[in-house]
């Protein structure tokens, strides 16, 4: 697969400091899994917060604790290491998102909401909106802007906006400076799964009754 | 300064308890101190360091030196545990080969190169202008999204990630030992 649109350095410092949405999360770990750039720049930023660790002054710890845990030493499992999925044929959904929606693109019910647009609502805790979006070949998605952050990643076909064109494993990472308005390419309809992290992108009245039918 | 890495690896191939010891006294403290710094409870921060130091123990035989220096390990495992902890979901993760791959792989890792790069971090964090250092903590030490932070610190989300992108090109030099 060749990428070409990465994550923000930025969001992979929120995504390794434990401190990106639910959702977000989500999105960043499903183009992590797809994309050995950002895998090898994730592993980098974890050495930072290493080294965060590192300097940390220590907190008191009482001796009970270590005695406690050396008792439980022998009776402690050891963890089988789990198993990373490889295959990653098309139709396939990528390992990290799986628990959510299942192995298949093709077996995702759908819930309709305008003509050339179908959704599927994520479940994530906390703020923010996580759906998978699924847009007709030649539609184009309405112009917006962006209140907090947007992850946008192309898990099949792809669209062009202002900033390129982006095809599968591609991610956009945007913040609230750019408006954008995606034009899905003719061939072939896109599927994109998508993460806000403030639940309100659009403040005016004609804005919310748009919200759902864009997505975003 | 102690090779903790090494330490780590030779306590996993050879489960020596003495050496769990010694990692414990080094890592547990720290390991709380952070988790604490999440905002959690007293007795949480103690419940959430004792799971984390456990796995430290069950996990050890997937810890690959070649990828990470044991703090580095170590910050992820307390960082899993906190969020799980915190969130009724797990928070999503990237991708496991490279723990299938330690298994494999018979590792020969510079550890002595990884703890140099984690000294001269620490070096570098520490000298990082005041309004990088402070998103860095922000981000790694309250686990503030950007949005919090450009709120709380009443500047745009866009300068939130800038300095953020420029704190992280010097620490990342730094890793590669270019600066
Ligand atoms: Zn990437």
């Amino acid at each position: 697969m060749k990428i070409n649109h990465h994550l923000d350095e930025s969001t992979l410092v929120s995504y390794v400091a434990g401190s990106l949405s639910q959702g977000m999360a989500l999105v960043v770990a499903t183009h992590i899994s797809l994309c050995e750039k950002c895998r090898e720049s994730v592993i980098e930023t974890e050495a930072i917060g290493g080294a965060l660790l590192e300097q940390m002054d220590s907190s008191e710890i009482s001796d009970t604790s270590l005695e406690t845990i050396l008792s439980q030493l022998d009776e402690e499992p050891i963890a089988e290491p789990e198993k990373g999925v490889t295959d990653q044929s098309d139709g396939l959904v990528p390992p990290p998102l799986r628990s959510y929606i299942g192995e298949s693109l093709d077996s995702i019910n759908w819930r309709r909401l305008a003509p050339g647009f179908a959704y599927v609502d994520i479940f994530t805790e906390g703020a923010g909106v996580c759906r998978l979006l699924k847009v007709s070949p030649g539609k184009s998605i309405l112009p917006h802007g962006h209140r907090g952050s947007e992850l946008t990643l192309l898990l099949r076909g792809s669209f062009s906006d202002e900033i390129g064109r982006f095809a599968q494993g591609d991610i956009a990472d945007l913040d609230d400076q750019v408006e954008h308005q995606p034009l899905v390419d003719k061939d072939q309809g896109c599927i994109c799964l998508v993460a806000t992290d403030s639940p309100l992108r659009f403040t005016t009245l004609l804005g919310k009754l748009l919200q759902p039918v864009t997505g975003f | 300064m102690e090779d903790w890495t090494g330490t780590l690896v030779k306590m996993a191939s050879t489960q020596d308890k003495s050496l769990y010891v010694l990692l414990y006294r080094h890592f547990a403290p720290k390991v709380k101190a952070y988790i604490t710094r999440l905002g959690v409870s007293e007795a949480t921060a103690d419940e959430l360091t004792q799971e984390t130091m456990l796995n430290m123990w069950r996990k050890a035989h997937l810890f690959d030196p070649a990828k990470a220096a044991a703090s580095t390990w170590l910050f992820t495992l307390a960082r899993n545990q906190s969020i799980d902890w915190m969130r009724r979901q797990k928070y999503p993760e990237y991708s496991l080969d490279r723990m299938e791959k330690s298994l494999e792989e018979a590792s020969d890792p510079d550890t002595a190169e990884k703890h140099v790069s984690s000294y001269r971090m620490t070096q570098v964090i520490n000298q990082l202008p005041e309004n990088q250092a402070q998103v860095i903590y922000m981000s790694f030490f309250e686990g503030r999204s950007h949005a919090e932070i450009a709120d709380r610190l009443m500047i745009p989300l866009g300068s939130v990630k800038s300095r953020i992108r420029l704190a992280v090109e010097k620490l990342k030099l730094t890793l590669r030992g270019e600066a």
